[in-house]
């Protein structure tokens, strides 16, 4: 524990390139990296909330630039009916994106809100001193504090709150990017965005309804709850999907925060025509995933062929599925079939997860003014199946002979509505004979999913494929649930 | 003036007696000193309320509109007036006071704020053992519930009190302590390097005598952002008196 503390203050040294032969290229790093004094009138920074990114600063001589960030301390939704106490560098998570051309001087006022229970600072990576600002800028709430660095190095760095206790800081959302172009700045592009990653760690388990409060012994053992991009679930679908037309070439300033987990950086149909490594000066081509340390930032690049759906996610891909990291691209323009044949079969499967949460959030909606109809239970259930249970079952409920039993027509299912609770809850291990045919397996216990989710599963699965037709309600999922003697400290 | 105050105390029905002891402080002053002896003295059972504070007002209108060295802007910035609680609750604790203000407050009534050590060692207490809150799960999670609570404080006296009696030691208000900036005073002592680790990375992890007491880093790193001018809406006090 001592470590973690410790390893969270990244302490940056200045390194000078002594034996430049071994590197034919070179930057010359922050020794050659001052590009004299400021020219014209101080500037005011444009920040911008991800996941957009402030237009390139077009200039060509070093600025005095001003900086202006407020923290603020906000209960703002993690994920769908999940509300969370963030922490934030200007009111949204990730902070806000700041952009800036190598040689500027910046003049940084960091502001604590008045009603803040607890004081912050920052410590920009981008900085060339002892804890990156994070001394100059501690702040009590109602104050502002205000310090001054020259950029040296350019490239794309992480900003993060490092006040005691540093994990609970930036578990809490307290990251966010600083761009420094180089001098002659970055290569045009069509698009630029903003995308963040972070783990968030919480009281309740993944989904569970409610004000969360943060569980420190879950960030000490780093068994996130939720890993997200841009500070909730559901951040970047639906009508929030970044957007691009065929024959754009798109940049990703891709950061993660943390605190613990390091990314597996992909996007689902794509393949980064650049990578800038953790965010340095030289782009390695053609690269599927890439490692994002916690604590820092890449830039990847890529041009768009096909129209569809792009999915972003950490590919450690259990945190894609069930803990949140799953954000979306969609790409508008022409089909060219012979690049694309239209049917590549993770975009569609993703699709049909990330598809889901319109039809959860009608149900919840219903459920939260009181009932919930079987109609809508069945296009939530339809939904959560196809994320959750068709991988084994299938999507048409047949199984898979001596594999998967099937859910269609099975008599096991429809003989007993608790008994399917009570599978879905607590797995089955052990023969089973479905329909006359004998199955010994094993089917994981799904205890993540919540009574509601359970219910309108498997009121789908009786409506569906002659099935019984049973309707089953969160009140018997709940009392199938309490009634399962469970080891101490198992999930529940 | 003195003797006046001490009669008032004395008079106090919110007030206790607390045992001395030995406190284990969360940043030792050196590696020899783990334990510090601590001399008993009383303390109010609750900090101090609106109504306590607007009544210390009326007698002490000097209080009423103190110059900026010793109270920032937004002093009771939540009072319709500096007579008039508005629609505050009466039994709610005041916030929005400097440390000038607290501690005139407190001595005042015959005592003074209480030291670093003095409110850790109350705060360490647990409803049936004197020492062990900062160690017990179940006060670390209403330490951990209560930042992520957004709003103003409700009523004191709203849940147990610890074995000495106190209520709300920790889960519902920042309080005030005498030396809060000694953890920077002391630093100062140091090389530029100590000093700047006890501000921000890690809050001197090295020194803490336990790294996983996030609720006491939280303490100390909260107290040391402050100057004895600042008013903030989660900051209160309560009074201690040394016999
Ligand atoms: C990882 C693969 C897997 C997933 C995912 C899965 N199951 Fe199963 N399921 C199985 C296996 C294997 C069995 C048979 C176990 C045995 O033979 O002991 C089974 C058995 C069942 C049965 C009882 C047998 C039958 O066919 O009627 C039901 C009901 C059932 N699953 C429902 C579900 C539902 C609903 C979901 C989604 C919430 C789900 N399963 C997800 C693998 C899975
Ligand atoms: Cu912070």
């Amino acid at each position: 524990m001592l470590l973690s503390v410790l390893l969270s203050c990244v302490t940056k040294t200045v390194e000078i390139p002594t034996a430049l032969a071994a590197e034919s290229r070179t930057t010359g790093g922050s020794a050659a990296g001052d590009l004299g004094a400021p020219v014209g009138d101080p500037v005011r920074a444009v920040l911008t909330h991800a996941p957009q990114v402030p237009p390139p600063t077009g200039r060509t001589e070093p600025a005095k630039v001003i900086v202006e960030l407020e923290v603020e301390e906000k209960v703002m939704p993690i994920s769908e009916g999940v509300d969370y106490t963030f922490w934030t560098f200007g009111g949204e998570v990730p902070g806000e994106f700041i952009r800036i051309r190598q040689g500027d001087t910046v003049e940084f006022h960091l502001q604590n809100h008045p009603d803040s229970k607890m004081p912050h600072n920052i410590d920009l990576h981008a900085v060339s001193g002892p804890g990156g600002g994070a001394a100059s800028s501690f702040t009590a709430p109602g104050h502002e504090s205000q310090f001054t660095f020259k950029a040296l190095n350019a490239g794309i760095y992480v900003y993060h709150c490092a006040t005691a206790p540093v994990g609970m800081h930036v578990a809490n959302g307290m990251y966010g990017l600083i761009l420094v172009e180089p001098p002659e700045g970055l290569p045009p592009v069509d698009r630029e965005y903003y995308v963040m990653q972070g783990d968030f760690y919480t009281v309740g388990k993944y989904h569970e309804k409610g004000l969360q409060p943060f569980d420190m012994q879950k960030a000490i053992e780093e068994n996130a709850t939720y890993v997200v991009f841009n500070g909730s679930e559901g951040s970047l679908v639906g009508d929030k999907a970044l957007h691009a037309e065929v024959g754009d070439t798109v940049r990703l300033f891709v950061g993660n925060g943390g605190p613990n987990l390091v990314s597996s950086f992909h996007v689902i149909g794509e393949i980064f025509d650049k990578v800038y490594t953790e965010g340095g000066s030289f782009a390695q081509e053609n690269v599927q995933t890439t490692l994002i340390p916690a604590g820092g930032a890449t830039m990847v690049e890529y041009h768009v062929e096909a129209p569809g759906t792009y999915i972003l996610v950490d590919h450690s891909i259990f945190r894609a599925f069930n803990k949140g990291a799953l954000g979306m691209m969609k790409v508008e323009g022409d089909a060219q079939l012979e690049i694309y044949s239209g049917k590549e079969v993770d975009s569609v499967y993703l699709a049909e997860k990330a598809a889901s949460r319109q039809s959860i959030v009608t149900a919840s909606a219903e459920l939260a003014a009181g009932e919930v109809s079987k109609e809508a239970q069945i296009a939530a259930g339809s939904s959560l199946f196809a994320g959750t249970c068709s991988t084994c079952h299938q999507g048409n409920g047949a199984g898979i002979p001596a594999v998967f039993p099937p859910l269609a027509g099975s008599d096991f299912l429809n003989a007993d509505p608790e008994r399917a609770i009570s599978v879905v809850l607590n797995g089955l291990s052990g023969p089973v004979t479905v329909n006359g045919d004998d199955f010994n397996s094993v089917m994981p216990p799904m205890s993540n999913l919540n009574d509601d989710e359970v219910a309108n599963i498997l009121t789908y699965v009786y409506d569906s494929w002659d099935n019984a037709g049973h309707q089953v309600t969160a009140q018997q999922v709940a009392a199938v649930r309490s009634g399962t003697d469970r080891p101490a400290g198992a999930p529940h | 003036m003195l003797l006046i105050g001490l009669i008032a105390a004395a008079s106090l029905p919110g007030f206790v007696q607390i045992p001395g002891g030995e406190h284990r402080p969360f940043y030792p002053p050196s590696p020899e000193q783990v334990l510090l002896p601590v001399q008993a003295f009383g303390m109010d059972i609750t900090p101090v309320t609106n109504q306590e504070f607007l009544d210390f007002l009326q007698r002490e209108p000097s209080w009423q509109d103190p110059p900026i060295i010793l109270a920032e802007g937004r002093y009771l910035q939540s009072w319709a007036s500096p007579t008039d609680l508005g629609a505050l609750d009466p039994g709610a604790p005041v916030t929005d006071v400097s440390w000038h203000a607290a501690r005139a407050y407190c001595q005042d009534r015959g005592g003074d704020l209480p030291t670093v050590t003095q409110w850790e060692f109350a705060a360490d207490a647990t409803q049936t053992q004197a020492t062990g809150a900062r160690q017990d799960p179940a006060t670390l999670s209403l330490i951990l519930d209560w930042y992520a609570l957004q709003g103003s404080p409700g009523p004191v006296r709203q849940r147990s009190p610890n074995l000495h009696g106190l209520y709300d030691m920790h889960g519902l208000i920042w309080e005030w302590t005498l030396d809060f900036n000694s953890q920077l005073i002391s630093s100062d002592a140091r090389e530029a390097g100590d000093q700047d680790r006890v501000r921000f990375c890690g809050a001197g992890a090295l020194d803490a005598s336990d790294p996983e007491d996030y609720a006491s880093f939280m303490r100390f790193a909260y107290r040391s952002s402050l100057t004895a001018n600042a008013t903030t809406s989660n900051l209160g006090f309560r009074c201690a008196y040394s016999r």
